[in-house]
């Protein structure tokens, strides 16, 4: 699994950026976004995703269950 | 004192500004401090006084000292986003150019852009002596931003004050960084010492890689913000500390908290109304949570001003705001404009332009001085009243009623003409509404004011006052404030000994900030 950034929600706050353990986190037209391929969801870092942790508005950094590989192990879990 | 001897001006080759404030601080009846036999009520006309080294160090800064932010301007780069607690009276999503409150910017900025902003503010208003770092989020949460940008700004523009505003989580662990980076004055914000009161105010904080919600992260917040302001005062680093009234969850505990601070030795305490309009989406906002009215709040600030100096002339500002409190030039120095901009920093001017400031200073200190020393005699009387004035700045009676975007609230009573808070009254966001309803605006936030102070009024407006009970005085258009203030207390007095008028009591007022959308 790995996390996605809503950017509907997201407000270009960067503490997410900051926090997280991988450096997968980066600006990309005005919101940030996570590289999936770097994105652990924090396992072997700490107890909960920092990302989650830190993001001001709920919701907003969230499992990405459309990647393929996901979706070819059952979806959502 | 030393330090700053470059901002003293002579008067007469015998007189320092020091001196003058001294005798207008005992004037007042603020006792002198021990030592250096000097003293001064530094930030608002009040009972207690500041050793002269902390005068000397706010006496230009609009922040921290009321007289001086009639005169010096200041400004906040946004050049921290990041935030590390969650507080239920702020909503990071809400954007409007128009709104003005902590949290709310229109660009961030890099340090590098920071500081070619303040570059351009600083030469083009000379009067601007102050740098602020305030957010949008908290400035501890970026402290490689937040300390890049002052360092850069210390290389280019060393007469500039910094200083930073945080919510205190990360206090303890950057008190030596602000140290070594010469930031003299630091705001907290803390809003209660009770972690039962806090978890109604945080619904989280973000420690140690951890969110911690309710009781538990108040806990923690209220212990690093205490230990936060005890090592700043140990350092002999200048704190103010800002609270959020809030009716009904910390309105009475604020008394309380106004001890914490005190005890540690914050110098200012600066105690805001609750914004929340539900147009905002905070958490207050959308639950009906009301802000406190405008005798509630100065009650509170009264309360506790035997205790320690009150801050009253907070207008709870964006963090990229430019210019005098209470203006608001941040759209002139737009990230496109201040790239295109050649800046020279010129210091000189910038010293002569202060220097003509002072003098103003001067004179206003010295006519307040003169007419309040006619009020002698007549210290039996236990009268106040509230008046509104208009003012551009420089400490004078100099706007027009209808350009006015706000009043300055003086209390006059036989003490003299004291400030004791502001109102805003500008109508933007309000498109489509006429006169008539801009004018009911104004008369509910100055309806506890016998009179207001204008340099010019229309005869519509005059009438509409007269009806509601406001005595429009247009009579001391671009005189002095205070003086003109004493003045007129003197005739109402007067006017009430002889039984022309009757002494009443007037009503509350609404408080108002942020951007007003009617419902």
């Amino acid at each position: 699994m790995t996390y996605k950034i809503v950017a509907s929600q997201c407000t270009s706050c960067s503490a997410c950026e900051a926090e997280c353990p991988n450096v997968a986190i980066s600006e990309k037209n005005g919101t940030f976004v996570i590289n999936p391929k770097k994105c652990t969801e924090c396992i072997g870092y700490f107890d909960v995703p920092q990302c989650v942790a830190v993001c001001p508005v709920d919701d907003t950094c969230v499992i990405d269950n459309s990647l393929p590989r996901y979706q070819a192990a059952g979806g959502a879990a | 004192m030393e330090s700053l001897s470059t901002e003293t001006v002579d008067i007469g080759g015998a007189e320092s500004i020091d001196d003058v404030m001294q005798k207008v601080a005992e004037h007042k009846g603020c006792g002198t401090s021990g030592g250096s036999g000097k003293a001064s009520c530094g930030t608002a006309a009040g009972e207690n006084d500041l050793p002269q080294e902390i005068w000397d160090k706010v006496k230009n800064h609009p922040c921290y000292s009321e007289e001086a932010h009639h005169h010096y301007a200041r400004m906040h780069v946004a050049v921290a986003p990041a935030c590390n607690i969650q507080c239920n009276y702020c909503n990071r999503k809400y954007d409007c150019a128009n709104e003005s409150r902590p949290g709310v910017v229109s660009e961030k900025l890099t340090p590098e852009q920071a500081s070619k902003k303040v570059l351009a503010v600083a030469s083009t208003i000379p009067q601007m002596t102050v740098l602020g770092i305030a957010g949008p989020g908290d400035p501890l949460a970026n402290p490689e931003k937040t300390f890049k940008t002052f360092e850069l700004i210390a290389a280019t523009a060393p007469d500039i004050k910094l200083c930073l505003s945080t919510n205190g989580l990360a206090l303890p662990e950057h008190v030596d960084t602000i140290a070594k980076y010469n930031v003299d004055h630091v705001t907290i914000t803390i809003n209660m010492v009770d972690p039962d009161v806090g978890a109604q105010i945080y619904p989280w904080i973000y420690w140690q890689h951890k969110r911690i919600y309710g009781r538990e992260a108040a806990e923690i917040l209220t212990q690093h913000q205490m230990r936060g302001l005890e090592m700043l005062t140990e350092r002999g680093i200048l704190c103010k500390v800002n609270s959020v009234m809030i009716p009904g969850i910390n309105d009475k505990h604020l008394v309380e908290v106004n001890k914490a601070v005190k005890s540690r030795g914050a110098f200012l305490h600066n105690i805001m109304p609750l914004i929340s309009s539900p147009e905002h989406g905070t958490v207050f906002g959308l639950n009906g949570q009301r802000g406190p009215t405008a005798q509630e709040l100065k009650a509170l600030q009264d309360s506790c001003e035997g205790e320690m100096n009150m801050m009253r002339h907070c207008r709870q500002c964006r963090a990229d705001a430019v210019g005098l409190l209470g203006e608001d030039r941040s759209a002139e120095f737009t990230t496109d404009k201040i790239m295109a901009m050649e800046v020279t920093y010129d210091l000189e001017s910038r010293k002569a332009y202060q220097t003509k400031v002072e003098e103003e200073r001067l004179k206003v200190a010295a006519a307040k001085n003169a007419e309040l020393a006619t009020l002698a005699g007549e210290d039996n009387v236990d009268i106040k009243i509230l008046i509104a004035v208009a003012t551009k700045g420089s400490g004078r009676v100099n706007e027009h009623f209808g350009h006015a975007k706000e009043f300055q609230i003086y209390e006059l009573s036989t003490h003299g003409a004291k400030f004791v808070g502001h109102r805003r009254v500008d109508l933007y966001c309000q498109g489509g509404y006429g006169e008539e309803d801009s004018l009911d605006t104004i008369i509910r936030a100055i309806n506890d004011c016998t009179a207001v102070f204008v340099a010019k009024i229309g005869g519509c407006p005059k009438n509409d006052l007269v009806k509601a009970g406001i005595d429009p005085v247009d009579e001391f258009a671009f005189e002095f404030i205070e003086q003109s203030a004493i003045t007129y207390f003197k005739r109402y007095l007067d006017k009430v000994k002889t039984g022309e008028i009757e002494h009443k009591e007037r009503g509350d007022a609404t408080l108002r900030q942020g951007a007003f959308i009617t419902a």
